[in-house]
């Protein structure tokens, strides 16, 4: 599949806001993250922040921006729409969250409530971005039970990351909670991503070129013939080559560069220096996540490369 | 409405493909492209047609595929490909705008350009490459099966079917209603065994192919005429001489 860059920002920038959200909304509440009106409004502000850049961006590979409004009426039936409304529908209670820490000072009673609201609403938003793409049939690597929580558990890494950090600068009060989150979902998303790699290597074919043409029965199936001179919009699309080529590198570049090193220095700011290692965490996995996000397009194969002379999916 | 229709649909249009007769010849291709791109779907864009690299959007397309046996002479196939109007097509369910529905009345799959917001995720879905982006137009385009064709009261009878099946020089396309057990879609797909491609994933295809038929052998084997006795014979004397 095409990694369209907008989507890679998309989901990597949201995903990592969302997560931060999720954590102020529900660690504020509970006290388990400093709760001065400062800390508040940076978090929000970078929360928010990442995600209004991230849908901003996902809206720049529209070929009718100016429409995306309408993608908000078919949440019964899509996942798309779903994410949309989950996505606008939590700026509500995350605006009054806002309101309320910042301006009121206050993080409990209704203001508390409204913090777990923003953490459910993020949630939820990334539940359905996963979702998007784990109920294609016709993509069998994505199509399958790792990809949904690798989405939450990425989120919810690169967010507690970001809150540690966070509670880093403003003095180190309250870091426990956040950077405990952020090693535990760092290694569970760790462990499910190589589990996914290896999973996806050893995957039986779904569909083959005998099945798409149905001339199995006559032998082996060659395409001879391509239908035109010039490569398609399908193939362009779903047919994406670069990244096979380097997969087994890139997937080296996104264990080191996405999980080990910031892992490895998360580690170190638990005895020493926290607000710099945690600065260089942050940034080493920013740069890790968009390696394994454009990994995640590149490295999906469509059935509909079988009419293309790609001999199974 | 992205939602399939819960009632299957009363007509249930599609076609034929028939994979013995299909001589590979490309005109299905063209003429859909000359209809529609005039028609609903208007237009399907070619940038830079005359250029180093010419491309553009086509509805239909006709690939090549050859099948090699373990031993023997192998097949080569001409294979047209188009939309094949599925009963769970999931390019519907996927479509976040309402813009791709699947009609209640005849099941034809089509897009209301209008509502469509570009963002390709049911060409995503769609497992067989049916439904292809229009980045002059930023709308996805796909086949109507002629919706303005065949239910066209401004044309002659004879004419109301898709282009692709007007069009064919070998009759290898034939569209009708496979809801009637009587037409000629389900009587050809029931006497010539219509298959389904990539039945494995589950979207219940409309449309049907017809595999080539078993290749005749008597012929290869078949006693050719010998220049013995008879006129031949005399005449096959006289010149050895």
């Amino acid at each position: 599949m095409h990694p369209a860059y907008s989507v890679i920002f998309f989901t990597t920038a949201s995903g990592a806001g969302y997560g931060l959200l999720v954590l102020l909304g529900i660690g504020a509440p509970l006290k388990l993250l400093p709760t001065d009106r400062w800390f508040g409004l940076s978090g929000l502000v970078l929360a928010l922040g990442l995600i209004t850049f991230g849908l901003l961006a996902s809206t720049y590979h529209l070929g009718h921006p100016e429409r995306a409004w309408r993608a908000m009426s078919q949440w019964r039936s899509s996942w798309l729409s779903r994410e949309g409304v989950a996505a606008l529908a939590t700026y509500v209670p995350a605006g009054l969250f806002f309101i309320g820490w910042v301006f009121l000072d206050r993080t409990d009673g209704f203001w508390g409530l409204m913090g777990v609201l923003s953490a459910v609403g993020g949630f939820v938003t990334v539940w359905c971005t996963g979702k998007i793409y784990a109920t294609l049939k016709a993509i069998p690597r994505w199509n399958n039970g790792w990809t949904v929580p690798i989405y939450q558990l990425l989120s919810l890494a690169s967010g507690a990351l970001l809150a540690s950090l966070l509670a880093a600068l403003f003095g180190g009060a309250g870091l426990t909670w956040p950077l405990g989150i952020a090693l535990i979902a760092g290694f569970a998303s760790w462990a499910s991503k190589a589990a996914y790699w290896s999973y996806i290597d050893k995957q039986q074919p779904r569909a083959t070129i005998e099945s798409a043409t149905g001339l199995g029965r006559f032998g082996q199936v060659s395409l001879i013939e391509p239908p035109h001179t010039e490569p398609n919009y399908l193939q362009k699309e779903m047919g994406f080559q670069v990244a096979r080529k380097h997969s087994l590198k890139l997937r080296r570049l996104a264990h080191l560069v996405g999980f080990a090193v910031p892992l490895a220095l998360a580690i170190v700011a638990v005895y020493a220096v926290p607000a710099l290692a945690l600065l260089a965490a942050a940034a080493a996995m920013a740069a890790g996540l968009l390696v394994e996000r454009w990994l995640f397009f590149a490295e999906a194969r469509h059935t509909q490369s079988l009419y293309y002379g790609e001999k199974a999916v | 409405m992205t939602s399939l229709p819960k009632t299957p649909p009363a007509k249930r249009l599609g076609l034929v493909i028939d994979l013995d007769t299909c001589v590979g010849c490309h005109a299905c291709a063209v003429n859909c492209k000359e209809w529609n791109t005039g028609g609903y779907p208007a237009p399907l864009s070619d940038p830079d047609p005359y250029g180093a690299a010419p491309e553009g959007v086509w509805l239909n397309r006709i690939h090549g595929f050859e099948a090699t046996p373990e031993s023997g002479d192998g097949r080569t196939v001409h294979f047209p490909k188009s939309c094949l109007h599925c009963q769970d097509a999931p390019c519907v369910t996927v479509c976040p705008t309402g813009a791709s529905y699947k009609r209640e009345e005849d099941g034809i799959v089509l897009v209301r350009e209008d509502l469509c917001i570009g963002c390709k995720l049911c060409s995503w879905a769609c497992p067989y490459g049916a439904r292809e982006y229009d980045g002059m137009t930023g709308v996805m385009k796909k086949c109507t099966l002629c919706i303005d064709r065949i239910y066209n009261d401004n044309l002659d009878e004879v004419d109301r079917v898709p282009a692709c099946v007007s069009t064919c020089p070998a009759s290898a396309r034939h569209f009708g209603d496979f809801n009637d057990p009587d037409s000629n879609v389900s009587r050809l797909t029931a006497e010539r065994e219509g298959m389904d491609l990539m039945p494995e994933l589950g979207c219940q295809p409309t449309n049907k192919y017809l595999p080539p038929r078993p290749r005749r052998t008597e012929s290869a084997t078949a006693e050719l005429p010998t220049a013995e006795g008879g006129f031949l014979g005399w005449v096959d004397k006289l010149l050895s001489r």
